[in-house]
């Protein structure tokens, strides 16, 4: 549909990523950062701007940003400058917001997505360190704005893209990577809904071979689906216009989520003056290479590298890796899962079974009512031939609901398949010979009746017979 | 200046038991209050005086002092932010502004057993060189000039701070200097008046105005008293990320007068025909007077002072523009109500900020603005480079520079230049030490043939405050200066 749309069309989408350091305290001040606490009640006297309160930097803060920019394979700047961005609004308490402008913490870097024609690269531009500001809340009351602190200072990294993106999908896929990046580091927590990650997305359209057209920003998207149906409205909305013979404003847009439409929010000529300049208050960010060295030791095996890890330990197919390592609970549960055990099972088992109950449910990892070590024992029971694949949704589900383990329900059940042969021979045996007429009809062509059989056989054994060793049983007798 | 306690001298009477920190307090409260027409003071700390007094008084009696000046009662300027006492910057949009904390260097005060009489009148923000520009009106200079019984500026915008002290309104006040502004009314008030090194006394609680330049200091009556409150007020403070973390001296009990085989500069930029006769005397005989003590006077070059003073009004404009944002009605001071946001933020700032003020949010504004800044804050910076590269050649020849402090004595109020442009050349000798980060002190010589005070400026490298006041100490004791003002607002 999308592909549809935009045919003779090039689209290019450029991403702002404003990711919440997670950190206890905010970048400059010791306030906590805790999510959803009484309004105001996380202000420190540098959050609120009194009089005199000067900004110092959370170390760790600085940390995070660098690990996230090693998990950008990106440059480190070994020197960068804090400036701050001068704009009056209610909830900016200083009058302006300390970011990085010229001289950001991280420099150049890229991330590699997955897209329908194979690998891509996507360049990140930079990373930089800023304040997030407070939040203002117009429907308190009918005259006036109330404002709520409790965000004012807490760190967010601003992660700025190329404009290497040409679909929505590819979009999404690269804000799902790098919040997985992210979330591998454990620099950011990734929780959209709460805010801790939101997209500011870039979207122009041109006919190919012409020169790039004139791009807008959509403003704050909070999810992958507002994400690709803003780009999606975004860039019918502009090959209309120009379709129409007119021409796209440079603007800022807000999404609607309801309407699933976008609107002007600003024109280029309102943007704002910020009257950037280094930060007084701060002195230069200057970083140790000692230090930097020992941040890059310590980071942890990142989705790419896991992925390729699996491809070959466990020869998964691509796409089955990627499933697994884009979520760090995932490819964690998958590894304490596989051990010992045969991946293809234990993969359709995570990916099929289990994420159908999650998304079912709507959890997410983490919070799984299966542990790994359940699900590796219900595999046993189905790679030991105790029980059917059949058999083991119907445990998987039971577990689900009582939270017991898969061998007690099966006990409990008397699910354990009949695989012993002389029991199943027994069986059958009296199946023929209480049939006497079809084994006739069947040795005289009628192969249907195959099936007639061994529903017979399964249901005399309760469902118990090994399905596979009733088939082998009945094919040999019936060929005598 | 005899006949007045010093922070030494007083100390010194309170360990004798010849005098309580009560007393002395009280005395202070009534000279202070038969001084209210010299409206030094923004507030008075009255009953909280007292109370601190007669702790102290009961700290001496158990010894269980905080510090050697446990008692002593100071003067503080209205910029510093103090628990529980209204803090104004004297400036209307913060007329009624009462912090709930206290500012590190007035903490180190409290640490130290001094007592606070109150907050003293400044120029607007600290912006100005003639306190005329407080909301809370003119401070009068103690001094007046002979035969005449007009009034006269004490200079700014630590105009309060020095005219306390030089009308023994305070044993010592706590003033701050971005340009000049402890330096220039040291000098015109016949006080001594220190800025540190930039980063050697915390900034933290205090209003800021220009935060790479503003810096707090003490104004005394003598050097030796410099020396005893800046080692009170100075040090480390992880609140302040610009504060140094170089160690600080024992100011005081280092203090040595001897300057046998220093050398200092004379910088050749400051000579100006346009100034005063006396000054340049002075200007001459202090340097004579270190030959004579045993220094070597060398002449040195400062190529680039001559442009410090507009660098200065771009970058210190710049900073404030920004620094004064965050008065903006919305969480305190004043909030004139308007028909929205925009419009409360206009008349808030609009009936908040004085002229001056406007005036430098204004500039500063401006030259940040995109398509300015290359022109005007970039190259400013680029000139500051070179200032202060200017003073590291110099200290690779002098240990300590000698200049004059401002380029005239003491002026009528009624006198002052209407163009803001000649106004700012009140701070044309102090300002490029404030670019350039280093220790000034201004203290006086003489009086001129008006009989007012005629203040030198002395200024050593970066952190080299121990020579700056064995320097200062030296000619004091030399000179022995004891010139105190007629006390007019007694009659």
């Amino acid at each position: 549909m999308v592909a549809q749309m935009i045919e003779g069309w090039n689209l290019v989408i450029g991403i702002e990523i404003h990711a919440q350091v997670n950190s206890k305290s905010k970048l400059f001040s010791s306030s906590p950062t805790d999510f959803g606490s009484k309004p105001n009640s996380q202000v420190s006297l540098i959050d609120a701007a009194m009089p005199g309160m000067l900004p110092v930097i959370n170390k760790f803060c600085i940390e995070q940003a660098v690990k996230s920019g090693i998990g950008l394979n990106a440059k480190i700047n070994k020197n960068s400058i804090f400036d701050r961005k001068n704009y009056f609004y209610q909830d900016l308490p200083q009058g302006y917001q300390i970011s990085q402008y010229k001289d950001p913490i991280v420099g150049e870097g890229f991330v590699e997505i997955e897209t329908k024609n194979g690998q891509k690269k996507i360049g990140v531009e930079r990373l930089h360190l800023e304040q997030d500001a407070g939040k203002s809340l117009h429907d308190q009351d009918p005259n006036f704005t109330f404002v709520d602190l409790n965000r004012s200072g807490i760190a967010l990294m601003e992660i700025v893209s190329k404009p290497d993106m040409n679909s929505p999908e590819e979009a999404v896929e690269y804000v799902r990577k790098v919040r997985s990046i992210l979330r591998y580091l454990g620099t950011c927590d990734g929780n959209m809904e709460q805010g801790s990650l939101r997209a500011d997305v870039n979207v122009s359209v041109n006919k190919p071979g012409n020169e790039l057209g004139t791009r807008c920003e959509i403003k704050n998207l909070n999810s992958f689906k507002f994400i690709h149906a803003a780009i999606v409205y975004e860039a019918r909305r502009q090959i209309k216009l120009i379709e129409q013979g007119e021409s796209v404003n440079q603007e800022t847009r807000l999404f609607n989520t309801q309407s699933g439409e976008t609107r002007s929010m600003r024109s280029k000529e309102d943007a704002h003056d910020y009257r950037y300049f280094p930060d007084p208050d701060l002195l230069p960010l200057t970083l140790d290479d000692d230090w930097i060295k020992g941040l890059q030791d310590s980071i942890p095996e990142l989705p790419d590298q896991i992925k390729e890890r699996f491809i070959n330990e466990y020869s998964l197919s691509s796409y089955d890796a990627n499933i697994i390592v884009s979520d760090k609970a995932t490819s964690e549960y998958f590894e304490d899962v596989v051990k010992n055990r045969n991946p293809k099972l234990v993969t359709t088992w995570v990916t099929g079974e289990l994420f159908s109950i999650l998304n079912k449910k709507n959890l997410i990892m983490e919070d799984s009512p299966i542990t790994s070590k359940q699900l590796g024992e219900l595999i046993d029971n189905i790679e030991n031939g105790k029980i059917s694949n059949r058999q083991a949704k119907e445990v998987l589900e039971e577990m689900c609901e009582s939270g017991k383990g898969a061998s007690e329900i099966i006990d409990e059940k008397g699910l354990s398949q009949i695989s012993d042969e002389n029991e199943i021979e027994s069986l059958v045996d009296s199946v023929l010979n209480s049939n006497p007429e079809n084994v006739k009809k069947y040795k005289n062509g009628k192969d249907k009746l195959f099936g007639f059989f061994v529903g017979e056989a399964m249901k005399l054994s309760k469902g118990k017979a090994n399905p596979k060793i009733v088939n082998d049983l009945i094919k040999k007798k019936l060929s005598q | 200046m005899k006949d007045s306690y010093t922070l030494k001298s007083l100390a010194v009477l309170l360990e004798n038991n010849k005098i309580s920190s009560k007393e002395v307090t009280s005395e202070y409260l009534k000279k202070i209050e038969s001084g209210k027409e010299l409206n030094c003071y923004n507030t008075v700390s009255q009953e909280k005086a007292l109370i601190d007094a007669e702790k102290s008084d009961e700290r001496r009696k158990s010894q269980n002092l905080k510090s050697k000046y446990d008692g002593i009662p100071i003067g503080i300027k209205d910029l510093f932010c103090t628990k529980g006492v209204t803090t104004t910057a004297s400036s209307k949009i913060l007329s009624n502004f009462i912090p709930n904390y206290e500012s590190t260097v007035t903490q180190k005060c409290c640490d130290s057993g001094l007592i606070s009489l109150g907050k003293l009148n400044c120029d607007e923000f600290a912006m100005g060189s003639t306190n005329k520009t407080s909301f809370f009106g003119s401070v009068k200079n103690p001094w007046k000039s002979l035969n005449s019984d007009n009034e006269l500026v004490p200079g700014g915008s630590s105009g309060g701070s020095a005219a306390a002290v030089s009308g023994d309104l305070c044993v010592a006040s706590l003033g701050t200097d971005t340009g000049g502004s402890i330096r220039q009314p040291a000098s015109f008030t016949g006080t001594v008046g220190l800025k540190p090194s930039y980063g050697r006394v915390s900034r933290w609680g205090i209003v800021a105005f220009a935060s790479s330049l503003d810096q707090a200091g003490p104004i005394t009556k003598t050097v030796e008293d410099a020396a005893i409150f800046l080692d009170i007020i100075s040090g480390h403070d992880e609140k302040d990320s610009t504060s140094s973390i170089s160690p600080k001296e024992n100011y005081y009990e280092n203090l040595n007068p001897d300057i046998k085989g220093m050398k200092i500069g004379i910088p050749k930029e400051f000579r100006s025909d346009k100034l005063p006769v006396s000054t340049q005397k002075s200007w001459d005989e202090c340097a004579d007077l270190l030959k004579t003590n045993g220094a070597e006077i060398v002449d040195i070059n400062l190529p680039h002072t001559m442009s410090a003073l507009p660098a200065y009004y771009i970058i210190a404009p710049a900073e404030a523009s920004s620094n004064l944002a965050r008065y903006d009605g919305v969480r305190y001071g004043l909030r004139v109500k308007g028909n929205d946001l925009i419009d409360m933020y206009e008349k808030t700032r609009s009936e908040g900020f004085g002229d001056e003020v406007k005036r430098r949010i204004l500039i500063g504004t401006y030259v940040l603005s995109s398509g300015y800044y290359d022109a005007y804050y970039i190259k400013a910076q680029k000139i500051r480079s070179l200032i202060k590269s200017d003073y590291v050649e110099a200290f690779k020849k002098v240990d300590a520079i000698l200049t004059p402090s401002t380029p005239s004595t003491a002026f009528e109020i009624a006198n002052e230049p209407s163009d803001p442009v000649q106004n700012y050349l009140n701070d044309i000798f102090t300002v490029p030490v404030n670019l350039a980060g280093l220790p000034g002190i201004s203290l006086p010589f003489a009086n001129d043939e008006n009989n007012l005070p005629i203040g030198l400026q002395l200024i050593t490298n970066s952190f080299e405050e121990q020579k700056l006041l064995n320097v200062a100490r030296n000619i004091e004791k030399t000179i022995n200066y004891s010139e105190t003002p007629e006390k007019w607002w007694l009659k």
